[in-house]
């Protein structure tokens, strides 16, 4: 029973075993620059892809640009220099980051603008209501008398019925 | 109260009814939003020094792209795409267009064979093992081809396969005015 077990368990690490070696493995010199290594490929968007990080897509091209990433850690290179170099081969597309350009502002101006245009109508519509009461607030004779009248005829009609 | 402002709602609804039909009628003539552009366009081409594909030690570097317009493609034999443009890039080749071929990230014995069955539209085969030059070119996927001037200088970048009706509309005009510039 346990030789057989044993066997089966074998079999199992024989056919994980190939898994196990397509997970890329990196060493790295030191803690900090194993951190700057997963900010960067979280950071760092997959250009093949449409909304991946290069550490979250296994396209070949990801792979490509982690490796790439890597070497250059390795080699020293610091963060900002990575994302320049990425940067100038595909472009603002390939940071999840972007700089502020003319292209880029409305991600930064658009919600402004939204809360300014919201907060603007919000304000001119109270105003508006405001002047609405207080011209049905006047009262003047004419008024009185229509009211007057009103109320006459109401009494009229009751005295009738009874 | 103003009546009208209870319309509001329905005319946000229409212009966005426009916008979004805009759009997927522009994507239906061919307009993909999964496009980038080439932050490449304007810039010679990069430094490189690579093998030839058939003739490992054959070195080249970037002067091959001075001298008069050609044509970059990227290619593969993974690259399913890239099969179904080749014959028009033969068609081209024959019609006098230069081509260089970038072999991409692919097996030298595969892509030698690939090319001696279905013949070899390029001037020049260069072999992009680990993709390097690939790299520095932005390229994102096979096939891309790039459009570039007399003076090396990348002028446009085609994503997809190249067929006549985008050569026509697009390639062809800018490469005739590429031929004209360098006259």
């Amino acid at each position: 029973m346990i030789k057989s077990m044993r066997a089966f368990l074998l079999l199992l690490c024989a056919v994980t075993l190939p898994t196990i070696a397509a997970i890329d493995v990196h060493e790295f010199d030191s803690v900090e620059q194993e951190q700057q290594f997963k900010e960067l490929s979280a950071t760092l968007r997959c250009p093949k892809c449409q909304n991946n990080s290069i550490g979250d897509s296994n396209a070949i091209l990801a792979q490509d640009l982690r490796q790439k990433v890597y070497e250059m850690l390795k080699a020293g290179k610091s963060e900002q220099e990575i994302i320049d170099y990425m940067i100038a081969r595909y472009g603002n597309f390939v940071t999840y980051n972007p700089p502020v350009t003319p292209v880029t502002s409305v991600l930064w101006l658009g919600p402004l603008a939204v809360i300014v245009i919201g907060f603007g109508f919000i304000f001119i519509r109270s105003r508006k209501r405001k002047a609405v009461r207080s011209i049905s607030e006047t009262w003047d004779e004419d008024k009185e008398a229509k009211l007057k009248a009103l109320l006459e005829e109401e009494n009229n009609q009751g005295e009738n019925k009874q | 109260m103003n009546r009208n402002i209870l319309f509001a709602p329905l005319a946000f609804f229409l212009i966005l009814v426009v916008v979004f039909g805009t759009q997927l009628a522009r994507n239906a003539d061919g307009d993909d939003p999964t496009k980038l552009e080439s932050v490449l366009i304007g810039k010679t081409v990069p430094e490189f020094r690579l093998e030839d594909l058939a003739e490992p030690g054959k070195l080249y570097d970037q002067s091959i792209f001075v001298g008069e317009p050609l044509l970059l493609n990227v290619w593969a034999t993974w690259c399913p795409t890239c099969y179904a443009e080749h014959q028009y890039l033969n068609e081209l080749s024959q019609r006098g267009v230069k081509i260089i071929g970038l072999n991409y990230k692919d097996d030298r014995n595969k892509a030698v064979q690939w090319l001696t069955e279905l013949g070899n539209p390029y001037l020049i085969s260069l072999f992009d093992g680990d993709g390097m030059l690939g790299l520095d070119l932005g390229v994102y996927g096979a096939p891309e081809t790039y459009l570039i001037d007399a003076n090396g200088v990348i002028r446009y970048r085609h994503v997809g396969d190249v067929n006549p009706t985008n050569w026509e509309e697009t390639l062809q005009p800018m490469y005739q005015q590429f031929l004209q510039e360098a006259k």
